[in-house]
């Protein structure tokens, strides 16, 4: 038997909520299943279960938990039984070769039931919310210090309402707001930052896309996006100190590269979820997972493992027009690579000046863990692996 | 029919004695000063020659001695009107009060009443310095077996003294100096007031003042300043500190969601601090905004000017808390 515990949906989560389980008790679970929708700042989030066997024991909904809580046991199929990782403790992957992992013991629940974070709703206007059945939460205040009274309530009622539950995928502008605001501030709190930036040659890249996307149906046409992605996966492949988590006065590089993605949400904010390890995949599968990640960051659906495993993030402003981005970590991560805007700028070549495309790709990276001369050479290595796209 | 009558806070509160004195021949004034010079605030002025001395009694400047007095002459069925010249002095009393006064009849199994009356004057704003300006109602109030009446009006003033003889335990009346020379009419129609309930002075939908004494006129004149943004204040008359009156409190405070505590005692450990732990504890979830406070100034109330203006809650400070909780009707 092991628990099924509340995962750490990012760094700044401190509980969630089940807001709908997916199965009932007595129910056959597998490893990677979506067991739980968890609802957070982020959204409502899909949770996969750690374990197999049968699941018993159901939290009940709508109440916060704090992360590590237990939401469930799961009994172990056929003698075997595995345990869930402890949240907050997990290495960002487990080394594939490694021996399965001894059990860990379940981390006690020592956290206040309710959150020290939840939204300002002042005590009347929570009971008139209970009354009208408006989710308090979800409404930004306009009383003092913000916090949520009567008046905001009746008024979101008279303006239709944000549902008590949450609609799987809804997410709240403000709420994510608050959790953007908490990550960041962390970062710049915390992450000695060093930035470094550098102009690649982006020539090579683009003919070959054009080439390669010439031949293939409309649907499955390739962005540039996702060769600068598995590019970078690639390049950090050598540079274990840009790709893990530095979780309590330690770094644990991880050993495969599940690239966070900045995908901005309609209304505002933005959420970084995982492609999982992507060195692995073939720009055809990375195309397709990033397309799916996108809709499903915008119209819900997020899985937890997504949520909780990048290891880096890649941020890509181009579209925007920017020239280049100075990023800031999400931590727990190290670093962030960004790109901007693919543009032609003369270029000296050979002594000669020729108009040609290029990017500014930049590092943000945790001083803590790396230096800038490693910094460096990663940029030089991402340059590199940039010009051999056949081999991306 | 009676006429209606006009009169200053000093003189209902002698007027009051006066009806006192007449009513009941077990009934004496006794303290400094209350004779001959016609007590300090001059309350008691006229009283020994329309009584004589043996009904208005001058006593040295010994207060544990001549509330003792006072304690021993109730406890014998006497009906004695002590005035205490200011709060500051009745700390060399507080023995006799607390430990005799406010105990005796719970000590004695109901046995003993004490029938005591004091009157002392309280608060700041006329530049009498730190010994005599200080406001200790809220003191009294923690006292079990006391009750502790602050008249903020010339009607209560007029009212309270019958109503406080009228009880078997011992009742402190608190007049706040800066209110002797206030003046009001007299509403013909009333001619006794009771010693349990808060008043609502002035009704308004948006925020809840609470306050006593001369916290009441500071209130009142708030409440015309901010009318004037549109915001609507209610004002609450405390008018006993013990007990207190919180159904009228929370009532209050279920119509305008919001509450402003004025009181000129310290923000720490003061009345208002009961009233806004009470607020917690019976009526969280009435509340749409933080409860604020306007107290005075944790410091010895100064003798400048300037200073004693700054240290005590202004009707600028009031209007500022109400605005801090009150979103502007714009």
């Amino acid at each position: 038997m092991a628990d099924f515990t509340m995962p750490a949906l990012g760094a700044d989560m401190e509980t969630g909520k089940v807001v709908e389980w997916l199965v009932r008790p007595g129910d056959r679970v597998k490893r990677g299943e979506v067991v739980a929708v968890v609802e957070t700042h982020k959204g409502a989030i899909d949770v996969e279960c750690f374990l197999d066997g049968v699941i018993e024991n159901l939290a009940p909904l709508d109440v916060d938990m704090p992360v590590g809580a237990v939401l469930a046991t799961v009994h172990g199929a056929g003698g075997v039984e595995t345990a869930a990782p402890a949240p907050r403790a997990s290495a960002p992957a487990a080394p594939p070769a490694a021996a399965p992992a001894p059990a860990v013991p379940p981390v006690p629940m020592v956290g206040p039931l309710v959150a020290t974070t939840r939204a300002r709703v002042s005590p009347a206007a929570r009971r008139r919310a209970a009354e009208l059945k408006v989710d308090a939460d979800r409404l930004s205040g306009s009383g003092v210090d913000g916090a949520v009274v009567i008046a905001d309530v009746e008024r979101a009622m008279a303006a239709g309402a944000p549902a008590p539950r949450a609609t799987r995928g809804g997410f709240d502008p403000v709420l994510m707001r608050q959790a953007i605001a908490a990550a960041m501030a962390r970062s710049k709190r915390e992450i000695p930052h060093y930035h470094l930036a550098e102009t690649l040659p982006m020539r090579r890249a683009l003919d070959w896309l054009r080439d390669t996307n010439e031949a293939r149906p409309v649907t499955e046409r390739l962005l540039p996006a996702v060769l600068l992605i598995k590019a970078v996966a690639l390049a950090l492949r050598d540079f274990p100190e840009l790709n893990g988590w530095f979780v309590d006065g330690t770094y644990r590089p991880s050993p495969t590269a599940h690239v966070g993605v900045a995908i901005s949400m309609r209304g505002g904010g933005l959420i970084a979820p995982a492609l999982h390890d992507v060195a692995a995949k073939n720009l055809t599968l990375l195309m397709r997972e990033l397309a799916d990640l996108v809709k499903r960051s915008r119209a819900g659906g997020l899985r937890s493992s997504e949520i909780a495993d990048p290891t880096v993030t890649v941020t890509n402003l181009g579209d925007q027009g920017v020239e280049s981005v100075f990023g800031v970590i999400y931590p727990p991560q190290v670093a962030l690579v960004g790109f901007g805007r693919i543009a032609e700028r003369p270029w000296v070549d050979d002594g000669r000046v020729i108009a040609l495309p290029v990017v500014t790709a930049s590092l943000s990276a945790d001083h803590r863990v790396s230096d800038g001369h490693r910094g460096a050479r990663f940029l030089a290595r991402l340059n590199e692996t940039l010009q051999q796209p056949e081999a991306l | 029919m009676n006429e209606p009558v006009r009169m200053t806070y000093r003189e209902a509160c002698r007027q009051a004695i006066r009806d006192a004195l007449h009513a009941d021949p077990r009934t004496f004034v006794l303290g400094e000063d209350v004779g001959r010079y016609g007590g300090c605030y001059a309350v008691t002025k006229g009283l020994l020659e329309e009584f004589g001395p043996e009904r208005i009694v001058d006593t040295p400047l010994a207060e544990n001695g001549f509330t003792g007095l006072a304690i021993g002459a109730a406890l014998a069925g006497l009906r004695p009107l002590l005035e205490v010249m200011t709060c500051n002095f009745s700390l060399l009393a507080l023995d006799q009060i607390m430990n005799n006064a406010a105990t005796l009849p719970h000590m004695s199994g109901g046995q003993f009443a004490v029938p005591l009356v004091v009157r002392m004057a309280t608060g700041g704003g006329r530049q009498l310095a730190a010994q005599h300006s200080h406001s200790l109602e809220g003191w009294y109030a923690h006292i079990p077996g006391l009750k502790v009446a602050v008249p903020g009006t010339v009607e209560d003033a007029r009212h309270m003294l019958a109503a406080a003889l009228a009880d078997p335990n011992p009742v402190l009346i608190f007049e706040h100096v800066v209110l002797y020379n206030a003046e009001a009419e007299l509403d013909s129609g009333v001619s006794a007031v009771d010693l349990q309930h808060a008043k609502l002075r002035r009704a308004g939908r948006d925020v809840t003042l609470v306050t006593y004494g001369n916290g009441l006129p500071k209130c009142l004149a708030a409440a015309d300043v901010l009318a004037g943004d549109g915001i609507e204040a209610e004002v609450i008359d405390l008018r006993m500190l013990r007990p207190l009156d919180m159904p009228t409190i929370v009532g209050s405070v279920q119509r305008t969601r919001r509450v402003v505590i004025v009181d000129e005692g310290w923000k720490s450990g003061s009345i208002s601090a009961e009233i806004a732990a009470r607020l917690a504890e019976d009526a969280l979830y009435e509340l749409d905004a933080p409860i604020r406070r306007v107290c005075s100034r944790e410091v010895p109330v100064p003798y400048a000017a300037q200073l004693e203006e700054a240290a005590l809650p202004s009707i600028d400070g009031i209007v500022a808390a109400v605005r801090s909780i009150v979103p502007r009707r714009d």
